[in-house]
């Protein structure tokens, strides 16, 4: 299974490193969301930081969206599944490769974004590496999470449509504790009870995800 | 013996929903601190019962025996879909009952509390699962997705029902029977509120059976033009 995960999540790396469709299409969009968010708030300072860690989260539900349907699109391309058949590949392997690609460029996005929130929203440096570990688990639960969900909705009617509707309500209480516990690394409160959340549901879509990924790529 | 409860199932379902509405309107006291408003949760925690756990139930079994090769059959892809269906009117009503109360008690219609909000969450979901059927034609593969959906939307439920010990935010916990196992209603309150609970639960199943037999003839109807759409396309052949 670790095997075909390392394969699978290889090859989405490779071709997104060939089509470079994340550095000059989805994080340019991610930027440019950030900075009108910026614009929306206004000039004062205290409020862009303290919206900060929600427009953040909001930007990056944005950005998630399309990645997920760009590492979906990836396996509808021409023969690829009719070769996930032949060679017998294990789906829970896939799936957990689908989900590290997903959860690499989820990173290397959240990373260049939380440098335009310090800079465009004047997040607090400190507070936004403390919030760091935090983030990089919620992306990784998105990445499991939305790996799943991107293979409901290919194939049928209107892919592009339905995985926010599909996924928006799944994604909601990720995205709170999420922005809950950066809040809590810039302001001061309690982090723990927001981090097993996120936690609990990465462990919940990784399991499901391993379990019934399979049904999903049943011909 | 079947087919005489299904007979009966229509008229004591509205028997006992008669009962409740009576019973709570006109037996029963006014409670001492809500007064007259108490008479709305001799509905609001039935329907509840069956929004979260009758119909989610009922559609995460069928889509998990759906899902096991040993027992798959398009039967159990339309039981799901039926009780998800439901599901989405009873959370509906859940919404609605609890806001009528909440204005008068907390004196607003909707607060982002993390029972309310977990709730609307789920009729999200459940809106998203036929959604997610209509999108999809052929009928094998929008049932494993739906059974898949369904079973990963069910993980909401429990989330719902310990929302209001995790969290301890606006909406109150458990207040009929308490976690210890002690009753907090008595009387002829308690008994409304009992018979509600059966009520509407079967209610649910009436429903769901009603809905069930529409799907059977609609998946006939289908069935039987695609036939006719053939044969037409023969003769034109010939």
């Amino acid at each position: 299974m670790t095997r075909v995960a390392w394969l699978v999540a290889t090859k989405d790396l490779r071709i997104e490193a060939r089509s470079r469709v994340l550095l000059w299409q989805v994080l340019p969009f991610g930027v440019i969301a950030l900075l009108l968010s910026g614009l929306a708030l206004g000039p004062t300072q205290a409020g862009k930081s303290s919206a900060g860690p929600g427009l953040f989260y909001l930007v990056t539900l944005f950005v998630t969206l399309l990645m997920i349907n760009r590492s979906q699109a990836l396996e509808n391309a021409p023969g690829t599944k009719a070769s996930v058949a032949t060679l017998g590949l294990d789906p829970a392997g896939v799936f957990l490769g689908k989900a590290l690609a997903l959860t690499i460029e989820l990173w290397i996005t959240g990373l260049v974004l939380l440098a335009g929130s310090v800079l465009v929203l004047h997040t607090a440096l400190v507070g936004t590496l403390q919030a760091l570990p935090s983030i990089l688990v919620t992306l990784a639960t998105l990445a499991a999470a939305g790996t799943l969900y991107g293979a409901l909705t290919q194939g049928g009617d209107g892919p592009a449509t339905l995985l926010p509707v599909l996924t928006l309500p799944a994604f909601a209480p990720l995205l709170i504790a999420g922005e809950r516990s950066f809040s809590a690394a810039l302001h001061g409160g309690a982090l723990w009870e927001w981090w097993v959340i996120v936690v609990v549901a990465l462990v919940a879509y990784t399991a499901v995800g391993i379990l019934l990924y399979g049904v999903l790529e049943e011909s | 013996m079947i087919k005489l409860s299904q007979r009966l199932l229509g008229p004591v379902t509205l028997l006992l929903l008669a009962l409740t509405f009576w019973l709570g309107l006109w037996v029963t006291p006014p409670d001492v601190v809500q007064g007259n408003l108490v008479r709305l949760l001799y509905v609001h925690p039935p329907i509840a019962w069956v929004a979260l756990y009758v119909s989610f139930g009922t559609a995460t079994i069928a889509s998990c025996l759906y899902l096991w090769k040993r027992t798959r059959s398009a039967n159990l892809d339309r039981i799901a879909y039926c009780a998800m269906e439901i599901s989405v009117v009873f959370i509906a009503l859940t919404l609605i009952t609890g806001s009528i109360w909440g204005r008068p008690t907390w004196g607003v219609w909707w607060a982002w509390d993390a029972r309310l909000t977990s709730t609307a969450i789920l009729g999200v979901f459940a809106l998203a699962y036929l959604a997610l059927r209509r999108a999809n034609d052929d009928p094998a593969l929008r049932a494993r997705r739906s059974a898949v959906f369904a079973i990963l939307t069910a993980i909401n439920v429990p989330i719902i029902h310990f929302s209001v010990v995790w969290w301890k935010t606006l909406h109150q916990g458990a207040s009929v029977l308490t976690s210890t196992g002690q009753l907090n209603v008595h009387g002829s309150m308690l008994w409304t509120m009992l018979i509600g609970f059966v009520g509407f639960t079967l209610l649910f199943f009436w429903l769901l059976r009603e809905r069930y037999r529409l799907e059977v003839k609609r998946d006939l109807k289908v069935a039987h033009s695609v036939d006719e759409a053939l044969a037409l396309r023969r003769r034109e052949g010939v």
